[in-house]
């Protein structure tokens, strides 16, 4: 069905504009006073200084959970750096002792400039091992090479998971958290 | 001889104390005052919060300091000049821009008697016209010189239009000549202190109203602000005719703007609300020689904060439209006013 426009039909006065632009500065100036003297509209936040709280929702940096032991929980199963539509997890793997977990990375590199924080990596992963809940933004930095987030840099900003898994050293996990912010 | 030398030298002492005292304090000093005072006015006013962050210590003052901050940056920011097969249009193109708009301060009476006006010359308005309108040279050329062309095309609307409006505002001001029967800008002021019926200012903006509205509306247009920046244009062509210019070109530029509102305040305030005069008040006493100057600077300030209210407050016109405004609407409304105002006069006389 054809759809019905509402042309608007602006009388003389309208359209002779000189009384629209009188009438358009008085409220401009209403405005302005409104500002300048009683409640402000202003909604700035004057950034460095005063800073608006990340939703719990926010993809930051990425970071590495641990296990009860301190271990990474990570078993290097390269599901996240299959599912990562970015390419950008260099993950190198090494065997290690306890045989029902098997492998652990010995390298767990993230080019932060190639990551789209897309959060498939974090969904892909069946351990709970990585998560982008840490709330931190990625900062600029002068090189490339700064941004490439390696497992000492993302354990930094780990904590325990709830979520339990298997392995020699298992013991009740409890909640833990990062950075103050629960985990979900 | 002596005598010659001395009468000589006075003039050119008194000249140049005037026009220190007006041009360079006054007119300078409220153009760089401007340079903030529009972007803090229109950030209030749309609930933003301006330029605020230039400080000394901790010292911020509302961001007054970017007056002294921004000089800094634009002399110390790269001066880029385009590949272009003409870089000395290129580099004098802001000063063509910028010297007739600071010229026809000279003959601005801004207070009674010779005493108030640099140079005192019987041309008044014809000298505004003739020297103001020198003015789109400085943008057309620069446009031009850019080789860019969103620079061409912005320069194309800009040349086009102010040739346009430029035929407006010359009949909307011809009421005035017509009343008053000068063209002599102090003229024209004392004549607007006297007092119609006993009561009423004879203002200018009271005999002639509609030819104010022409004015403001005109000038703004010569002066290229929105409604009327076609030429400029920042969502259509990047920066439009001054896309090109960097550092102290733009600053230039942009000062020459600033510069051109203060004269439309002045000529306006001259022509339009009665000059230096003040209602009801005369006589020769310094204080009141002193509060006619303050009166005169006061109304030029108003007309300064009407255009940048206006200026904030209009969307801009599409290219078509301003040029039907300025030729099927304003010329025939002035050419109209003109036509009434000779046919009220006639009877005036007559009776
Ligand atoms: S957030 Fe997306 S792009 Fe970034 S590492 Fe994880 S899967 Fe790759
Ligand atoms: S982070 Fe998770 S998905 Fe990625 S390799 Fe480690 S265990 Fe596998």
């Amino acid at each position: 069905m054809a759809k019905v426009v509402n042309r608007m039909h602006p009388d003389f006065a309208t359209q002779s504009y000189v009384v629209e632009a009188f009438k358009g500065v008085a409220l401009v100036t209403r405005q302005f006073a409104r500002n300048l003297f009683a409640k402000k509209d202003v909604v700035t936040v004057h950034y460095p200084e005063d800073r608006r709280a990340y939703t719990p929702r926010f993809r930051g940096k990425h970071r590495l959970m641990l296990r009860d032991d301190k271990s990474v929980r990570c078993v290097a199963c390269m599901l996240c750096a299959t599912a990562c539509p970015a390419n950008c997890i260099t993950i190198v793997a090494k065997e290690i002792d306890d045989s029902t977990i098997e492998k652990a990375p010995v390298s767990f590199d993230i080019d932060l400039l190639k990551c789209i924080y897309c959060g498939f990596c974090e969904e892909a992963c069946p351990c709970d091992a990585i998560r982008l809940d840490s709330g931190v933004h990625t900062l600029p930095s002068y090189t490339r090479r700064d941004q490439k987030a390696g497992v000492v840099n993302l354990l930094a900003l780990g904590s325990a998971s709830i979520a339990s898994q298997g392995g020699e050293n298992r013991a009740h996990s409890h909640e833990g958290t990062a950075h103050g912010r629960s985990s979900h | 001889m002596h005598l010659v030398d001395n009468v000589l030298l006075n003039l050119v002492l008194a000249t140049l104390i005037k026009f220190v005292g007006f041009v360079l304090v006054f007119v300078m000093g409220v153009a760089t005052v401007l340079t903030w005072a529009e972007r803090k006015y229109s950030a209030v006013l749309q609930n933003r919060v301006g330029p605020n962050r230039a400080n000394i210590g901790n010292v911020r003052a509302g961001g007054l300091l970017h007056m002294l901050a921004d000089p800094i940056k634009m002399l110390t920011k790269e001066d880029f000049i385009p590949n272009t097969p003409n870089p000395i249009l290129f580099r004098i193109a802001p000063l063509l821009a910028f010297v007739p708009a600071l010229l026809v301060f000279a003959v601005i009476p801004y207070g009674p008697g010779d005493n108030f006006q640099v140079s005192n010359t019987s041309l008044g308005i014809l000298f505004i016209f003739a020297i103001g309108s020198l003015n789109v040279y400085g943008s057309v050329i620069g446009a031009w010189a850019s080789n860019n062309k969103w620079s061409l095309i912005g320069g194309l609307r800009i040349s086009a239009q102010m040739i346009s409006y430029e035929v407006a505002i010359g009949l909307s001001l011809c009421g005035i000549f017509m009343i008053y029967g000068s063209v002599d800008l102090q003229d024209i002021a004392r004549q607007q202190g006297s007092l119609i019926l006993g009561f009423i200012p004879a203002w200018g903006i009271v005999l002639q109203p509609v030819a104010f509205i022409l004015y403001m509306a005109c000038a703004i247009a010569e002066n290229k602000r929105a409604p009327f920046d076609v030429g400029e244009a920042e969502a259509e062509l990047t920066a439009g005719w001054w896309t090109e210019y960097s550092a102290m070109g733009f600053a230039v530029f942009a000062l020459s703007e600033f510069i051109e509102i203060i004269l439309i305040g002045c000529v306006g305030t001259t022509l339009f609300l009665g000059g230096w005069t003040i209602p009801f008040l005369h006589g020769d006493a310094w204080w009141i020689v002193v509060l006619e100057v303050g009166g005169f600077l006061l109304k030029t300030l108003f007309l300064i904060w009407l255009q940048m209210t206006i200026r904030w407050t209009l969307p801009r016109f599409r290219y078509d439209q301003i040029m039907r405004l300025g030729w099927r609407i304003m010329l025939p409304i002035a050419l109209l006013n003109l036509v009434v105002t000779g046919i009220v006069l006639t009877f005036i006389e007559r009776a």
